[in-house]
């Protein structure tokens, strides 16, 4: 038991990594992670969405019936996305409005229906639980990698703090620019896979034969 | 010759397993087989063709080619320079400078890509490959002379990793390398790669005649001009006003990238990779034929108030990279197509492309790169479908 409980937090954040190894939840991590402060929001947002669905679920899993449970698993979600959403509209407006509708798209992100269905309709609330904190942060880790660098090389900033100085500019008579591709979901798809090429290297057994 | 045979004799077993720098055998290898034809080619008997023209010969003949486009290139660079400046300069002077300018670039180019390459090869335990050798010329001939050199650093290594590194080193690649690193420069620093400050140095070289541009200057390329044009026809003037002919451009004496002005040195640099059988005839002139006839429909017709669509067909392929980007580019052996039926198509499709990214989209003046970039992705599907027709007409000849 003991050993379920440890990897259903702890292997989502490595050799299981939701968007690392099983390539889901890729949209959104790409659409949110220009900037540091969204994709941190995005990736709790998902993290207490996952943790929280995973339990309700797990509760009442041995009451629905198999051929409504995917209704049912969005309904969950769905009530949870809308929660959240109101809270990020009412506490962080303008991140809320730079997530726009991918806070909404939580409910299609196939890491969720993919942790419910596999995880959640199976075992016992506290193990759920675990296992939707486990790959929310696996989702979170991956996301705030790629925007640290995004942020970065792309504006100079992190999370909205100038870090490379003003003075370096072509602008102010520096020879630094940023970098307009990393602003791109196309570099961030590049990042991602420089992530996965990384984790692989580190994870010899993960590597395709 | 008998000295640099002898050279690396002496240095071979300190190279070779055992010897002192063996980790480094395959740089030693890499520099034998760049100076030495090699002695053996593959075996009597079997299928094999017998030639010593390896991969490296093949790659210096296409650099051979791109020799006219490079000096003409720098001679432009330098008389560009001294128009806008307003000085009066001999031809020496002129290319001198021009040297001076285009330069750092292509030392910065091979630096980076070879750096890269020779590091892959060592850390595989491969030899070393020689597709760089072509790549890091056409670098510097394809960007505008201001480009900063840190950023064509940054490009380079960027497109030898993703471009073609990740997918297994040269002869693997699916994009052609130089055009990714054209493609990086021009999404990640649009200022530095578009517009009308970036084609003609004002600047020193090295602290060497730098000056203020005259009264009057403008430095937009002419497809720069066309695309900012508001009216239909328009009538193209070099950087000091003067009315542009269809002569000044086929010679190229006009703003642009390095090597991509003059159509008469990528003629010679044509002809010569023709005659040594480097490159397909196929490709080039479907290109052509593709982009003259997409540029002939466009004039017939094109919307009346659109400068690009009024612009002569003519004028379309001397213009901008269209030729640079039809010889050297479109005819890459590794990204193109490579049935015969296949090249007629891709080389087509790359025409008729280019022209209509030119005239359609008013934020790209030049399509040739974009054009080039999509073609490869297709390449090889083009390839498929030409092999699998191939393959169901012998079928339905052999049934009957």
């Amino acid at each position: 038991m003991a050993e379920i409980k440890e990897n259903a937090f702890l292997g989502p954040l490595n050799k299981n990594n939701p968007v690392a190894v099983q390539v889901l939840g890729i949209c959104s991590a790409l659409a949110v992670t220009a900037e540091l402060k969204p994709a941190l929001i995005m990736g709790l947002s998902v993290t207490i969405i996952v943790a929280l669905s995973n339990v309700v679920i797990s509760l009442i899993r041995k009451t629905i019936p198999t051929s409504v449970r995917i209704i049912v698993q969005l309904v969950v979600v769905a009530a949870l996305v809308t929660v959240v959403s109101e809270v990020l509209k009412a506490f962080v407006y303008d991140v809320s409005v730079q997530l726009s509708v991918y806070i909404g798209l939580i409910i299609t992100n196939c890491i969720l229906m993919g942790r419910l269905e596999a995880f959640a309709m199976q075992n016992k609330p506290w193990e759920s639980f675990l296992d939707g904190l486990g790959n929310g942060c696996g989702y979170a880790m991956v996301l705030i990698i790629v925007a640290i660098f995004r942020e970065l090389l792309g504006s100079g900033s992190l999370m909205g703090y100038r870090v490379i100085p003003e003075s370096w500019y072509v602008d102010n008579g520096g020879c630094y620019m940023n970098n307009g591709m990393m602003m791109m979901p196309s570099m961030a798809l590049i990042l991602v896979a420089c992530v996965i090429w990384v984790h692989r290297s580190f994870n010899k057994d993960l590597q395709d034969k | 010759m008998n000295f640099i045979t002898n050279m690396f004799d002496r240095l071979e077993p300190t190279f070779s397993e055992g010897g002192r720098l063996s980790a480094l055998h395959s740089l030693y290898d890499g520099f034998k087989s760049f100076m030495l034809i090699p002695n053996d080619t593959a075996k009597a008997g079997g299928v094999h063709i017998h030639d010593v023209n390896d991969s490296k010969r093949t790659m210096i003949m296409v650099v051979v080619a791109l020799v006219p486009c490079m000096l003409f290139g720098m001679w432009n660079a330098g008389y560009q320079h001294f128009n806008a400046i307003g000085v009066e300069a001999g031809f020496w002077m002129q290319f001198a400078f021009g040297l001076l300018a285009v330069l750092p670039i292509l030392i910065v180019s091979y630096v980076v890509g070879l750096a890269i390459e020779f590091t892959v090869a060592q850390w595989k335990k491969e030899e070393i490959q020689e597709g760089f050798l072509v790549t890091g010329f056409i670098i510097p001939l394809i960007v505008p002379i201001d480009t900063p050199l840190w950023m064509i650093a940054v490009a380079t290594a960027f497109a030898v990793v993703f471009a073609k590194e990740v997918f297994g080193g040269t002869g693997y690649n699916i994009f052609n390398v130089a055009l990714v690193t054209r493609a990086f420069l021009f999404f990640s620093y649009p200022s530095k790669m578009s517009g009308d400050k970036v084609w003609v140095r004002t600047r020193d070289a090295f602290w060497w005649q730098g000056g203020e541009a005259v009264d009057g200057f403008t430095g937009a390329t002419p497809l720069g001009q066309v695309a900012t044009a508001t009216g239909g026809e328009v009538q193209l003037h070099d950087t000091l006003g003067n009315d542009l002919s269809f002569m000044d451009a086929f010679i190229g004496w006009i703003p642009g990238s390095v090597g991509e002005t003059s159509t008469i040195c990528i003629l010679i640099g044509a002809a010569l990779l023709l005659f040594a059988g480097v490159a397909s005839w196929k490709t080039m002139l479907s290109v052509f034929v593709g982009g003259a006839l997409t540029a002939m429909a466009f004039n017939a017709w094109g919307p009346q108030d659109n400068a690009a669509a009024m612009l002569p067909w003519y004028m379309h392929l001397v213009l901008g990279g269209f030729a640079f980007g039809a010889v050297f580019m479109a005819t890459d052996p590794v990204t193109s197509a490579r049935t015969e039926t296949g090249k007629w198509i891709y080389g087509l499709l790359i025409g008729v492309l280019a022209i209509v990214i030119r005239v359609l989209n008013p934020g790209y003046a030049e399509g040739m790169m974009l054009a080039i970039l999509l073609m490869n992705i297709f390449g090889c599907l083009i390839d498929w479908c030409v092999i699998e027709s191939n393959i169901k007409r012998r079928m339905k000849r052999s049934k009957l």
